[in-house]
């Protein structure tokens, strides 16, 4: 038995905006009656807001507690709201979903972009370069990495509850990790560079002229570097950063946070004076 | 929920324990607590017990010898023992047969020997779920150790011919040994190792009105095979462990009423399956039979609900105290759907939304007749919420 919260229970005991609307300015599909569950989303969209809005759902009891919640969500909302709502969003309104049943969540989003995507005549015929990983459920590399980006998900059965993603037979679970391993790998390469002692310094003057002092000038100030020492950057605030009353706000929230986004967490700035 | 509103029609998951079983078993859990191995008269109370759950088996099943009977604590583990035994006491032979739509405990086992060198052939179904038993003549070679085949399948009921299967492989290779998973089968249909010609067969106490944990494996005399689980001397060596007394009892004091009750089943229970199905495949528009309407066991009915989901069936039924099963993919939490109905083909429309209720001599009219009359308003107001409006709307007018 399914632990599913009071929440699920009453949206699929009492499912809300049920049924579908003749003239909706925006349908949105996902899933298919082959994989076990599928959905229609309904909008009726006037001055940019949802005003109405209606379901058609085939699928399991969280899969019509995510889509009757979902309709709850976005009436009466401006259409960039709507836009934001991720499929996070929409499980915690329902008190959160059992883990091998957030894929119900990700499908009632998916929907609701391919609505938007529609309305708003954008491209939605799916891309050659989207490419299909898991053909039992129909499931693309977009895709999951969309789940993966909006969930934080780490591990391949995490995608599979998320997106179905090689929970069938399983011959796509390669490509998913490969996809989790690029995903994460090109991560942490952009994090942390590896470098030599002379590179670093380099990098580090390179950031400081192209990012930071451009920055700085157009205020009347500017920044020289002095030295480093390991982690520690030693820099002169120069013109009216020098006499700014706020220069340690901006050696902290500015100079040290650019370097330490760029280049490595443990950097620390210290301020000279000549 | 209180039991007073329950309706269980999921008895081929589990069964309630016979109120005669659970009388006989507790005083092996109270006063008669000795170990059958003792030597004092105290330990002769419990091994004499043993002695007679033993006889009863035999005698459920039509075995020639109590020597031939075997407890283990489940079904899975006289599964395991039975082909896992077989296979050890065969080693050169690494061929094996099973069919497609054998109960997971098997499928996976099988699963495993593969990945540990042996060829495992998987016999299809046609849509009817009958066995397609020319394929299985053809498969069987003289390096089949083992055929592995279910008696009754746990989702529709249908019922495999063993005596026939029996008699295909003995004829193309006499030393190939047969296993029968019998769990589905016992209680519902006369078992009779003797006229079918097995040489192993298992059972499982908790689907036939006995607790969970305790099963039964018979193992014609003369078939080799080694143990599982290596220790003492119990079972003659077979299986290790203290026997479990109280549950042992209760499996023999199980099997025994089975047998009683097979008329009533064959007669009464099968009777009120059929009410049940026939009313619901007429009053519910969307409502499809997945399997044959012969060669079934008499308690098993298994209804796909066209375009719409199991799950969703199910806990909307639950509402209303009833309980039954799903082939769908989403009440496992294995994604995909009933690995049985999609062996004998059954369209995707109804497969996600199969339903299967089993029944049990403890089954009522008149909890038929609520099902009956609550089944057509539970799917009414599950057809609103189906994408597939026009697709139902269609089969609307075609059936109803």
């Amino acid at each position: 038995m399914w632990d599913y919260t009071k929440e699920v229970m009453e949206h699929y005991r009492n499912p809300k905006n049920v049924g579908k609307i003749d003239d909706a300015e925006a349908i949105g599909e996902a899933g298919s009656l082959v994989c076990g569950d599928a959905l229609k989303i309904y909008l009726k969209i006037k001055d940019n807001m949802v005003v109405d809005a209606k379901f058609q759902t085939f699928g399991c009891g969280s899969a019509v507690a995510s889509s009757s919640v979902l309709t709850e969500m976005i009436i009466g909302k401006p259409l960039d709201e709507v836009k934001k709502i991720t499929n996070k969003d929409i499980a915690d309104r329902l008190g959160g979903l059992p883990p091998e049943k957030m894929h119900c969540s990700v499908m009632g989003h998916e929907a609701l972009e391919n609505a938007l995507s529609k309305y708003f005549k954008e491209d939605v015929a799916p891309h050659e370069k989207d490419k299909m990983v898991c053909t039992c459920f129909s499931v693309t590399e977009k895709q999951i990495l969309n789940a993966i980006k909006d969930n934080n998900l780490k591990t391949l059965e995490e995608v599979t509850n998320y997106t179905k993603a090689g929970g069938a037979c399983g011959n796509c679970k390669a490509d998913i990790q490969a996809i989790l391993d690029k995903y994460y790998g090109s991560e942490i390469s952009k994090a942390k560079p590896i470098l030599t002692k002379t590179q670093r310094i380099i990098k580090i003057n390179d950031i400081i002229e192209n990012q930071i002092a451009t920055e700085l000038r157009k205020d009347g100030g500017d920044i020289d570097l002095i030295d480093i020492d390991d982690n520690k950057v030693y820099v002169e605030l120069k013109g009216c950063c020098s006499k700014c009353k706020n220069s340690t706000m901006t050696l902290k929230n500015f100079v040290e946070a650019t370097l330490r986004e760029m280049l490595d967490e443990k950097i620390e700035v210290i301020e000279v004076e000549k | 929920m209180k039991e007073k509103c329950l309706i269980y029609l999921d008895n081929n998951a589990t069964t309630r324990v016979d109120g005669q079983v659970l009388d006989a078993m507790l005083p092996f859990l109270g006063e008669n607590y000795a170990n059958p191995s003792s030597i004092y008269s105290f330990g002769g109370v419990a091994q004499k017990a043993v002695a007679k759950a033993r006889e009863q088996i035999r005698d459920f099943i039509n075995a020639k010898s109590d020597k031939e009977i075997f407890f283990t604590a489940s079904g899975s583990e006289s599964a395991n023992t039975a082909i896992r035994g077989v296979l050890e006491s065969n080693k050169p032979k690494k061929h094996i047969i099973t069919t497609k739509v054998e109960h997971p405990c098997v499928l996976n086992l099988y699963k495993t020997l593969e990945k540990q060198g042996y060829k495992v052939d998987y016999i299809g179904v046609d849509s009817n779920g009958d066995l397609n038993l020319d394929t299985l003549a053809e498969t069987v070679n003289a390096n089949t150790a083992l055929v592995s085949c279910m008696w009754a399948n746990n989702e529709t009921g249908i019922i495999f011919p063993i005596e026939k299967i029996s008699q295909i492989i003995k004829s193309k290779n006499q030393d190939t040994k047969l296993f029968v998973d019998a769990v589905q089968a016992a209680g519902k249909i006369p078992i009779d190792v003797q006229a079918a010609n097995i040489d192993l067969l298992s059972i499982s106490g908790h689907k036939f009105h006995a607790p969970k944990g305790v099963g039964a494996l018979y193992v014609k005399s003369g078939t080799l095979f080694s143990p599982l689980i290596i220790g003492g001397h119990q079972e003659r060596g077979k299986r290790a462990g203290t026997e479990n007394v109280p549950y042992i009892v209760a499996i023999g004091e199980a099997a025994r009423l089975a047998k009683e009750g097979l008329e009533y089943e064959a007669t009464e229970v099968k009777r009120l399956r059929d009410k049940l199905e026939s009313t619901i495949l007429k009053t519910v528009f969307n409502a499809r039979l997945n399997s044959g309407f012969n060669n079934r066991v008499p308690n098993t009915t298994n209804i796909g609900f066209e375009y719409i989901e199991g799950e969703l069936i199910l806990l909307h039924l639950s509402d209303f105290g009833i309980c039954a099963s799903s082939g769908s993919a989403c009440t496992s939490g294995s994604l995909e759907p009933s690995h049985v109905l999609r062996a004998m083909g059954v369209p995707f429309t109804a497969l996600h939304g199969s339903i299967r209720f089993s029944l049990s001599r403890f089954t009522t009219e008149k909890e038929v007749d609520s099902v009956i009359s609550i089944m057509p308003r539970v799917i009414e107001k599950l057809v609103k919420l189906s994408p597939f409006q026009n697709e139902l709307e269609e089969l609307r007018r075609l059936r109803g």
